[in-house]
């Protein structure tokens, strides 16, 4: 990675005296090396995805023979339709969409009011309550899935979609990524002069907070979308393969059974990711935008 | 604020102020004001709770109450047929498992595949961000291509793995006997096995890493750059000199989340078995503490061991956080 020495930096002072602006660091162009390495990193990022499209489209017995197919075969169609009554694909990814959606918007709507009031309004144990919101996103799932457990039981929640929502419809992330990025983006006098036009606070939020953190909220929506969609743990408890599965919990029911057929398995997987790759090539850079900003402000 | 700025506008134009002031208002216009002044008073300052409180009052009910419960629970034998029948047994589920050689064996595998898969990936993931802050053609192709293993869930990647490391027709087995090795029984070897689950925890997480460092790489003033090459420092020591010295908050905020993600690791053993069970391989060569925990809990019916390994993996992250902080503080005070 760091043979890259097609264009090397201008070292000379006098060379400096004409040119002011030196290259370096970022402006450098990547030689044919770089691109050459990410290429390859691109390849090995992609390979596993077509390959699970390469595999759904063969059957069984094909992939049970060396050397593995590098190419489409004819039983795509079918394999999809298998996994897709098997396992009872339409339900799960109808069930994903309600779960990622109610989710996202629950995220983004309750993370933006509490960003909003800890980047700009002032209030008693402020910074007490911000440090509890932090010291949440230490707090790993596996800590509270027993009693969430119990208590869905006792609600007789089993297999009903609330009792994957409820319990993640609240995000510190959500609450510190907003808060960083609204004290940042909203001006105060903004808010100020609405006040002195005698708007109560929920006008405020309305009329002035809501459109200033709309590329937040959509970016926060689009991660938080993304993870309920592919969220494993809590919905494998929750839910139950034959009754109302998440697309997650769908794909480990496809992968048992008497002689399983990897084919198949592959149409399902195929089936659970493509929606999100989608969104991908869609919102790809938006999706990008929003990681490396989050990280920033992070 | 508000009232700051209002005190201090008229001052600039203290000539003119006398002249501004409005004539005496009648009693009901000064009463009307006052009401409104007063629910003004009253929204400004109870509004914030209303607005943090949906956070909270969630949280109370899904991550506060369960976390303590949890707590609770792990003091009590209790199976999961019979949830609210609770028997009071002190620390024993805590003194079983000191005894338990299956959760030394997943504290064990927790750590090691928690090495396997996270060093490299972010070694990786800070080499591929370098090159990634190269102008370069198709750039944002690159970015969004190394996101995609981010949008593949565990379930669908594992399950492609899964193929891929089979010992008989698996890809990897394949290619690697083009180049005369014998075929690895990836599943069933213990270190082959965990290379493996590590496997799918790098692919998924490094383009998301890269990403995070190639932000942090932005925001590096590029003067650092500029000066570093004026005193004739080649590619390689600015990267060293520069740039990782500037990654630093960063790279320790990736450890902690990698750290955070390896100590939970669960899906990926899990589904990696290939729907044998929560055992973590025949001879659990795989299993996690996460998976441990399930199998307690859910296979083994016994919830309040589940809750002491839950609490255990609370402690250890508790304990990790303390050794990050205590780096942080030496490292500062070094600098």
């Amino acid at each position: 990675m760091l043979k890259t020495t097609e264009e090397p930096a201008i070292t000379g002072p006098a060379t400096t005296a004409k040119r002011p602006r030196i290259r370096a660091g970022r402006h450098l162009h990547g030689g044919r090396i770089t691109h050459a390495v990410l290429i390859v990193f691109t390849l090995g990022s992609l390979f596993p995805l077509v390959w699970t499209a390469i595999a759904a489209s063969r059957n069984n017995t094909r992939l049970a023979q060396t050397p593995p197919p590098f190419w489409f075969g004819g039983n795509l169609f079918k394999n999809l339709e298998i996994a897709w009554t098997d396992a009872n694909m339409g339900t799960a990814l109808l069930n994903t969409t309600v779960v990622a959606g109610s989710i996202a918007a629950g995220t983004v709507l309750f993370s933006t009011l509490a960003g909003f009031a800890f980047a700009k309004l002032r209030f008693r144990f402020k910074n007490l309550l911000m440090l509890l919101v932090i010291g949440t996103m230490m707090v790993p799932p596996q800590l509270s899935v027993v009693p969430l457990y119990m208590l869905i039981a006792e609600l007789s929640w089993t297999d009903r979609l609330q009792s994957v929502i409820l319990p993640t419809l609240v995000s510190a992330f959500g609450v510190f990524f907003m808060r960083q990025y609204l004290s940042e983006a909203l001006p105060t006098e903004l808010i100020e002069a609405a006040r002195v036009d005698g708007a109560s606070s929920w006008r405020v939020v309305w009329h002035v907070v809501f459109p200033a953190a709309r590329p937040a909220m959509a970016v926060l929506g689009m991660l938080t979308f993304v993870m309920a969609w592919n969220d494993f743990f809590w919905p494998i408890i929750a839910l139950t393969q034959n009754g109302s599965p998440t697309v997650q919990v769908a794909l480990t029911g496809l992968g048992r059974g008497y002689i399983p057929d990897q084919s198949v398995i592959m149409a399902g997987a195929l089936l659970g990711t493509l929606p999100l790759l989608i969104a991908f090539v869609i919102f790809g850079r938006q999706i990008v935008g929003g990681i490396m900003q989050g990280a920033v402000k992070g | 604020m508000a009232s700051d700025a209002a005190a201090t506008a008229p001052s600039k134009e203290e000539g003119a102020a006398p002249a501004q002031r409005p004539p005496a208002r009648d009693l009901a216009a000064e009463r009307r004001r006052a009401r409104r002044s007063r629910w003004y008073r009253r929204d400004v300052r109870w509004s914030p709770y209303a607005f943090v409180a949906p956070f909270f009052l969630f949280f109370a009910a899904f991550g506060l109450f369960p976390l303590l419960y949890t707590g609770w629970a792990s003091l009590h034998r209790v199976e999961l047929t019979a949830p609210t029948d609770m028997e009071w047994v002190g620390l024993r589920n805590f003194s079983r498992l000191i005894e338990d050689e299956f959760f030394w064996n997943a504290l064990k595998n927790t750590f090691t595949i928690g090495i396997i898969s996270t060093v490299p990936q972010l070694l990786i993931a800070l080499g591929i961000a370098h090159l990634l802050n190269y102008k370069l053609r198709g750039s944002m192709f690159f970015r969004v291509a190394a996101l995609t293993p981010y949008a593949t869930s565990v379930a669908a990647a594992t399950l492609v793995f899964v193929l891929m490391f089979g010992r008989d027709y698996g890809m990897i087995n394949w290619a690697l006997g083009l180049a005369g090795i014998d075929p690895v029984d990836w599943q069933n070897g213990e270190w082959t096995s965990q290379i493996a689950v590590s496997t799918i925890v790098i692919w998924r997480w490094t383009g998301y890493n890269a990403l995070i460092y190639l932000a942090a790489m932005q925001a590096i003033p590029n003067d650092l750059y500029e000066s570093a090459a004026l005193d004739g420092a080649s590619r390689w020591q600015q990267f060293v000199h520069v740039t990782i010295p500037s990654l630093r908050p960063t790279i320790l905020f990736t450890c902690v989340v990698s750290t955070i993600g390896a100590t939970q690791l669960f899906g990926e053993p899990l589904l990696f078995n290939g729907g044998a069970g929560a055992t973590g391989g025949a001879d659990h060569q795989f299993q996690t503490l996460g998976l441990y925990l399930y199998e307690q809990g859910w296979v083994n019916l016994h919830l309040g061991r589940a809750s002491a390994i839950a609490w255990t993996m609370f402690l250890i992250l508790l304990l990790i956080g303390a050794v990050n902080w205590l780096l942080v503080r030496r490292l500062r005070k070094s600098a």
